[in-house]
């Protein structure tokens, strides 16, 4: 009786001791960001041409509710975000249309705000002239100035522009495509087709968004939206790079993330070191920043420096879409690591280049320019490289020892009773 | 005897509990969440969630909204968008939820409105997407899922341009499940599928030769790692020795004292 007691002792102990081993749940490293000391900047951009008197929203005029908004906005602006302000059509009363075009002036400049002084500007504002938003979106661009981080412009119009050339939907993508990265949100506060396409094509030339404002209310929970977004995801930058069209010329990436411009069927190629016993891995964007065909696709290729192709990433499309990506994952096979990077005579080991192009299959619609490139996001990773599990044919989980225990148990059983059935005969023989 | 069976029973019973095939319900937020009312408008700027936490976001019609969430080996995660609109429309619209994973490869979904169409006088619109269960490795070439980064993107693919930045409320959940059945998968990823959003710089050179490190023999090397398939087996052989020389003992005749 003692003896039952004790195997089931230990019995129940083995239990719990597995249900303590089983598996562990997979650990998950922490992100880190660096900070950066610059604060983010934004920049509003108001219309005040001579429109902006119509009274169609809520019986008000439209620059009395966009003033309401900016008061709000700029109460409830994040202390560490620098706020400018310009506004265009805003001085000139005549006629000339030359000199009209040329209306637009900074009222606040972008920096820490002075709350009241910013408001009392804001206030001051009469619907005047014509509608330069071309200029305007250039002059903005300058206000915000050069860093290494995203400016975001805010444009509140209500009208077409009225000064082109220079056409804004243009202006947009030639800021876009500088050294700086603007992102220029917009909102129509009519509801007009001219001014809609416009607004959207100066938004999707950018990476920005369009709203279309139909209340005081819609307007400020919008402008504080997109403050806030600035505030939010302004650290985010790509490093400027230039593909080439072949691999020997291509610039040579360390890990990180990279913006190039790339045109309809153009390939660029870009260089990767790779150490033996780490892993690429590798991703591509390319933005739809002007009207294409609605089928398009992007492939991202590693091939060797010889032209051999090692892995590919391919996806494909249809439809309306802000971005096309790709991705790839490439490590060296087991045998050809061991066969081909031989050890140098002084211990050491060499990285070896992988090759990476980038090409697209988008198709220009009748009209669409194809200066500057579209915009093309690399995202480059190189890290430890996870080679294949070669385990034994072992078994794994609670079915397993059940299973086994069962066959163990009945083994126990049937040994017991035969041995029982034996000895009951030898003794009787 | 009764000790036995009744630990016998507690076995099957546990062995029961932890089987595969729990079915996947409706993502819900979990109790005490926060909720976040943010959105991003890029893979870069995407707005970091987690499983159960939930998502109200005001936005325009036209725009494609980012999240990103992170998953774990063996998780089966669900995604739940309803997006409300708050203005008449002119036609009917589609919308899709596309799933990425870290290396921005476009994940299937194995259920779920994908890409529905809201009809004209529809009021909101409902997508899904459930993934497949994430897997601890997969060869570099394969696509499968694997821990890691995951980007939600939303947006509308096809709508009367008229209806373009009007505005929507768009909720939106995670639900994350651990599916069981990992007993198949061996192999671990060195690294998750996080990418590095940092800013890259170009090299100059190629890289020097870096010296080759000494291979490091020590003891806790050749152990095998706990809820390895040697563990489980080792275990389940002992298991099987105990319960063989129980069910010896039971036969046993009872011993006259």
């Amino acid at each position: 009786m003692i003896n039952k007691r004790r195997s089931t002792a230990v019995l129940l102990g083995l239990l719990t001791a597995t249900a303590l081993i089983g598996p562990s749940p997979a650990g998950a490293d922490d992100e880190t960001t660096e900070p950066t000391a610059e604060p983010p900047k934004v920049e509003l951009v108001l219309d005040v041409s001579g429109s902006m008197r119509a009274r169609d929203i809520d019986g008000r005029s439209r620059i009395s509710f966009a003033q309401q908004a900016f008061d709000e906005v700029v109460d409830g602006l994040p202390d560490e975000t620098q706020l400018g302000i310009r506004v265009l059509g805003a001085t000139y009363r005549g006629k000339d249309k030359k000199q009209g075009c040329l209306d637009t002036q900074q009222i606040v400049p972008v920096g820490p705000v002075d709350r009241s002084q910013a408001k009392a500007a804001v206030a001051g504002l009469r619907p005047t002239g014509f509608t330069p938003v071309g200029l305007a979106l250039r002059s903005a661009a300058q206000d915000l100035g050069t860093g290494s981080t995203t400016r975001r412009i805010v444009l509140i119009t209500d009208g077409e522009d009225t000064c082109a050339p220079p056409d804004p939907c243009q202006v947009a993508r030639e800021l876009a495509a500088q050294g700086t990265r603007l992102v220029v949100d917009t909102l129509g506060l009519a509801p007009d087709e001219k001014v809609r396409r416009q607004l959207l094509c100066i938004a999707g030339a950018t990476g920005g968004t369009y709203t279309a404002a139909q209340s005081a209310d819609e307007l400020t929970g919008r402008i504080k939206q997109l403050v806030d977004r600035a505030r939010d995801t302004y650290t985010a930058t790509p490093a400027a790079v230039g593909g080439t069209a072949a691999c020997d010329s291509a610039p040579l990436l360390a890990p990180g993330v990279y913006a190039d411009r790339e045109t309809f069927s153009e390939h660029r190629w870009y260089r990767v070191p790779v150490r033996p016993g780490q892993e690429l891995r590798a991703s591509v964007s390319v933005a739809l920043d002007r009207p294409v065909n609605p089928d398009y696709g992007v492939l991202l290729r590693a091939t060797a420096p010889d032209g051999r192709e090692l892995v590919r990433g391919v996806d494909a499309g249809s439809g309306r879409t802000d971005v096309v990506s790709a991705g790839l994952r490439w490590s060296a096979a087991e045998e050809e690591e061991t066969a081909a990077p031989e050890p140098t005579p002084d211990g050491t080991r060499t990285a070896r280049t992988v090759c990476l192009v980038v090409s697209n299959s988008f198709a220009a619609r009748p009209g669409t320019g194809a200066e500057p490139g579209m915009p093309v996001e690399l995202t480059v990773d190189v890290v430890t490289a996870s080679p294949a599990p070669d385990g034994p044919d072992l078994g794994r989980g609670w079915a397993l020892l059940l299973l086994l225990t069962l066959a163990g148990l009945v083994t126990g059983l049937v040994a017991g009773l035969l041995t029982r059935w034996w000895v009951a005969t030898w003794r009787e023989n | 005897m009764r000790t036995l069976i009744r630990s016998a029973a507690a076995t099957v019973a546990a062995g029961l509990a932890l089987a595969p095939g729990a079915a996947l319900a409706a993502p819900s937020p979990s109790p005490g969440a926060t909720a976040v009312a943010k959105a991003g408008t890029s893979f870069l700027t995407a707005t970091a969630i987690t499983a159960g936490q939930p998502v109200r976001v005001g936005a325009s019609t036209g725009d494609h909204l980012y999240w990103s969430f992170r998953a774990d080996a063996g998780q089966v995660h669900e995604v739940g968008v309803t997006v409300t609109f708050g203005k008449p429309r002119s036609g009917a619209s589609t919308w899709t939820v596309d799933v990425f994973d870290g290396l921005r490869r476009r994940q299937a979904c194995t259920g779920g409105a994908q890409t529905p169409t809201a009809e004209r006088s529809a009021t909101s619109v409902t997508l899904g997407c459930t993934l497949r269960r994430v897997r601890p490795w997969a060869e570099p070439w394969s696509g499968d899922p694997l821990p890691g980064a995951y980007y939600v993107r939303l947006s509308v693919t096809d709508l009367p341009e008229p209806d373009l930045g009007a505005p929507i409320d768009v909720d939106l959940v995670v639900g994350a499940v651990d599916s069981g059945g990992a007993s198949g998968d061996d192999g671990e990823l060195a690294a998750p599928l996080v990418p590095n959003t940092r800013a890259g710089t170009v090299l100059a050179a190629e890289p020097a030769p870096e010296p080759v490190a000494e291979e490091e023999t020590n003891l806790t090397g050749w152990l095998p790692e706990a809820g390895s398939r040697w563990v489980w087996t080792g275990v389940g052989g002992v298991l099987a020795a105990v319960a063989g020389v129980a069910g010896f003992a039971l036969t046993r005749r009872p011993r006259r004292r």
